[in-house]
C-alpha cells in the first residue's frame, strides 16, 4: 500500500467570519497576505517531512476560497518537485475542464515530472460546482472538454518527431512540440477521481487509478463499477494499486488526543460545503435527470455508516465519521485496524489518501501525527497482504 | 406537422425531433421562447393565434427537442431556425421573441430576413451596452431562483411552480430549460459582442416592447440602446410586466404585436 500526505492548505484563519460563503465571494480582504505565505510555507514543510518519513503526497487546487490557497497547483508541485527526494507527487485533482489551454498543462506537468526525476501522478478531473463560477468556463459540456484536453496532453506527452496539428471540438494548436517532453513514458500514470458508478465504469476500462472522496461505507458499488470496466478491457480482476480512498486520519499514542486531532481535520468536511448556495449546482453540472429530482426537493443522502445507517458527514461526530469509515482515528493499532476493515469491504484498496492535516491542526501536531503513521501504521500496511476482489457480472 | 389543442406537436427539421405548439389558421406567426421555455397552456400563444398560424417551437435542448451535436451558441439556433423557417416553406413570417427569444430572432434577422416580414420583441437579450466591468444582465446563475423570479416578474408568485405536482415530463423539461440556457449563453453572458454593430441589417420593421418590471436587465439604457441600434425599430412599454411581458400581460402583448403586424408597411426600403 502507498500513502499519500494531503492537505487542501487552508486559510482557517477567515473559517469564522464568512457570512455563509468560505468559496467563490468571500472577499479577500479576508485574507492576510503575509499569514497566507507562513500558511503556504508550513504546509511545504509539512510534505517534506511526508517525504522524510516515507509518506507519497498528494495536492489539488481549489480557486478564490478559505478553504484551500491553493489556486495554481504547479506551484506547489514544482516546488515539491524541487524539495522532496523520494515520494510520488500525485495530483488530485488537475481540474482540466477549467483549462483554456491543455498545451500549457502538458508544458507544467511535464516540466513537473522531469525535475521531480519521475516522480509525478496526474489526476485529471472534471472539478467541484462551485470551481464554474471562477473559471467561467461552461459547466454545460464540461466532460466533453475535459476527454479532448486529456486526449491532447497524452498525445504532445507521448508524439515523437515532427510537429504535430491539432483541429479539435474545443482546442486548436498548429505545431506542437513540447519541451522537454516527460521522464515517465509515454506519460506519467493516470488518476480520476468520481461517484458515479457509470465514470467509474469508464475508468476502469481505461485502466486509471480511480480515487473516491468521502465516499466511506458506500465506496463499494463504485469499487465494483469499476472492476466490471476494468475487465471488459483487460480481461482480468484489477490489482489494488487501482483503487484509491481518500480518508481523514488522526492517529496518537492515545484514543483520548486521536479523537482531539480527529475532531480538528473533521473541520475539513464541516466547512468545504459552506457555498452560497447557487454555486452548487451550475446548471449542466449534475445530469436533467438529476436536476429534476432536485426541483422535487429530493437531497443525497451525504454517507454511510458499516450499519447502513445515513450519516451527514458534514456534520456528525467524530464516532460517526470513524463508523462510517471517513475518518481513520486513535493509537496506532486502532488506525491500522479500521484501515485494513476498510480495505477488505473494498475488496482490495492500494492507495490511502491521507487528509493528516487539516484546518486548526498544529503544526507540531501535524509532523507528530504524520511521523507517527509513517512509523507505527505504515510499515503494518504495507506488509498487509490486500485481497483482490473478484469481478461482479454486470 | 400536425396541430391538435391538446398537446404539442412533432416537426423534423434536419432530422432532429422538434417538438412545437400550433395554433390558428393564416399568416405564419413564429414564437421565440425566452430561457424559461413555452407551456402549452400559456393565454399568449391563443391570443397571438388570433391574429394567423402560430408555430411555437421549443428551441434544439429546449423541452424534448433534440439538438444537433455541437450546438454550443445563439448563432448555432439562428441557423436552426434559417433551416425551420425553409423546411416549412414560412413567408412573411411575423417573428416574436422574448428574452433569449428576442435575441435568437435578432441573430436571425442579421443573417437573412427574406422569409420574415416583421419583428417583435419582448425584453430581448443579446447585447453589449454597459462597460467591460458593468454587466447589463443580472448573474442569474448567482443567485437564489426564487431571487431571479423577484427581479424577473412583477408579481413573483406568478412563478412558482410545485413541482411534485407537475407531471415528470414538465419538470425534466424545466431541468433541461435551465442546461439548455446556460449552453448557449453561459459566457459571455446573454449576449453576443458583434450583434450590436450587426443589428443595422435588420431590414424589417420591429417593435420592442418592454416590460418594464423587468430587473434581471440592470442597465437603465439597455432598451433605447437596442433599439437605437436596428434601424426604424420602435421602442414601447408595458406596465405591470418584467422580463416575461407576453406571461404577465398575455392580451396586451398579443394585442400590440398584432396591430403592429397589421399597421406599419412592409419590408423597409433598402438601397
Amino acid at each position: 500500500m502507498r500513502v499519500y500526505q494531503f492537505t487542501e492548505q487552508a486559510y482557517y484563519p477567515a473559517w469564522k467570519d464568512h457570512s455563509g460563503s468560505l468559496r467563490i465571494n468571500l472577499p479577500n480582504t479576508k485574507l492576510d497576505p503575509k499569514i497566507a505565505g507562513d500558511l503556504l510555507n508550513r504546509y511545504y514543510d509539512e510534505w517534506q517531512v511526508a517525504d522524510e518519513v516515507g509518506l507519497d503526497i498528494m495536492l489539488n487546487e481549489h480557486h478564490q476560497t478559505a478553504t484551500c490557497l491553493s489556486s495554481t497547483v504547479v506551484v506547489g508541485l514544482s516546488i515539491m518537485a524541487r524539495i522532496t527526494k523520494q515520494a510520488r507527487l500525485l495530483v488530485l485533482g488537475y481540474p482540466l475542464g477549467h483549462r483554456p489551454d491543455p498545451l500549457r498543462c502538458a508544458e507544467e506537468l511535464s516540466t513537473i515530472d522531469v525535475v521531480s526525476g519521475g516522480r509525478l501522478d496526474m489526476g485529471f478531473v472534471k472539478g467541484v460546482p462551485y470551481e464554474f463560477p471562477a473559471s467561467n468556463q461552461n459547466p454545460v459540456g464540461v466532460m466533453d472538454r475535459l476527454w479532448e484536453a486529456h486526449d491532447f496532453i497524452l498525445k504532445a506527452m507521448s508524439h515523437r518527431g515532427e510537429p504535430f496539428n491539432w483541429e479539435g471540438e474545443h482546442f486548436h494548436y498548429r505545431q506542437v512540440n513540447i519541451w522537454p517532453r516527460p521522464v515517465q513514458q509515454p506519460h506519467p500514470p493516470l488518476w480520476s477521481t468520481t461517484n458515479s458508478k457509470n465514470n467509474a465504469y469508464a475508468l476502469g476500462e481505461r485502466g486509471y487509478v480511480i480515487a473516491t472522496l468521502g465516499s466511506g461505507y458506500g465506496t463499494r458499488p463504485l469499487y465494483d463499477a469499476y472492476r466490471q470496466g476494468y475487465y471488459k478491457t483487460f480481461r482480468k480482476a484489477p490489482t489494488p494499486d487501482r483503487f484509491a480512498y481518500l480518508g481523514l486520519v488522526a492517529v496518537a499514542d492515545n484514543e483520548a488526543e486521536a479523537r482531539r486531532r480527529g475532531d480538528q481535520v473533521a473541520d475539513y468536511l464541516r466547512t468545504s460545503a459552506i457555498v452560497h448556495i447557487p454555486y452548487r449546482n451550475p446548471p449542466g453540472y449534475l445530469s436533467v435527470e438529476d436536476n429534476a429530482k432536485i426541483l422535487k426537493g429530493f437531497k443525497q443522502p451525504r454517507g454511510t455508516a458499516k450499519d447502513g445507517r445515513p450519516v451527514d458527514i458534514y456534520a456528525c461526530s467524530v464516532q460517526d465519521l470513524i463508523d462510517a469509515g471517513i475518518l481513520f482515528c486513535g493509537t496506532p493499532d486502532q488506525v491500522y485496524e479500521q484501515i485494513v476493515e476498510f480495505c477488505d469491504y473494498c475488496g482490495g484498496m492500494g492507495n490511502l489518501l491521507m487528509m493528516g492535516q487539516a484546518g486548526y491542526l498544529s503544526h507540531q501536531d501535524t509532523v507528530d501525527n504524520l511521523t507517527m503513521f509513517a512509523k507505527e501504521v505504515l510499515p503494518r500496511l504495507k506488509a498487509w497482504k490486500q485481497p483482490v476482489a473478484e469481478v461482479q457480472a454486470a | 406537422m400536425s396541430g391538435t389543442t391538446d398537446a404539442k406537436s412533432s416537426l423534423v427539421v434536419n432530422g432532429l425531433k422538434i417538438e412545437a405548439i400550433e395554433r390558428g389558421r393564416g399568416r405564419p406567426i413564429l414564437f421565440l421562447h425566452p430561457n424559461i421555455g413555452v407551456q402549452l397552456a400559456e393565454p399568449f400563444i391563443e391570443a397571438l393565434a388570433q391574429g394567423g398560424r402560430v408555430i411555437a417551437p421549443s428551441h434544439p435542448g429546449f423541452g424534448t427537442s433534440q439538438m444537433p451535436k455541437g450546438l454550443s451558441s445563439v448563432d448555432d439556433v439562428s441557423y436552426f431556425y434559417l433551416d425551420l423557417m425553409d423546411a416549412l416553406d414560412l413567408r412573411d413570417t411575423l417573428v416574436v421573441g422574448v428574452g433569449i427569444g428576442g435575441w435568437i430572432a435578432c441573430e436571425i434577422a442579421t443573417k437573412s430576413t427574406a422569409r420574415i416580414d416583421r419583428m417583435v420583441l419582448g425584453n430581448p437579450f443579446g447585447i453589449k451596452v454597459g462597460d467591460r466591468e458593468t454587466r447589463d444582465f443580472i448573474d442569474i446563475w448567482s443567485l437564489l431562483q426564487h431571487e431571479v423570479d423577484a427581479l424577473a416578474y412583477f408579481d413573483p408568485n406568478i412563478a412558482k411552480r410545485d413541482y411534485n405536482a407537475l407531471p415528470e415530463a414538465e419538470v425534466l423539461a424545466a431541468a433541461r430549460n435551465r442546461e439548455a440556457t446556460a449552453r448557449i449563453a453561459w459566457s459571455p453572458y446573454m449576449h453576443n459582442p458583434k450583434l450590436r454593430g450587426r443589428l443595422h441589417r435588420v431590414d424589417v420593421p420591429t417593435l420592442i416592447l418592454w416590460g418594464t418590471a423587468d430587473r434581471i436587465v440592470l442597465n437603465a439604457d439597455y432598451p433605447r440602446a437596442f433599439a437605437a441600434a436596428i434601424p426604424g425599430a420602435r421602442l414601447e412599454t408595458i406596465e405591470r410586466a418584467g422580463h416575461y411581458p407576453h406571461i404577465e400581460q398575455p392580451q396586451e402583448f398579443a394585442r400590440r404585436a398584432l396591430a403592429f403586424a397589421s399597421a406599419t408597411p412592409a419590408k423597409l426600403q433598402t438601397a
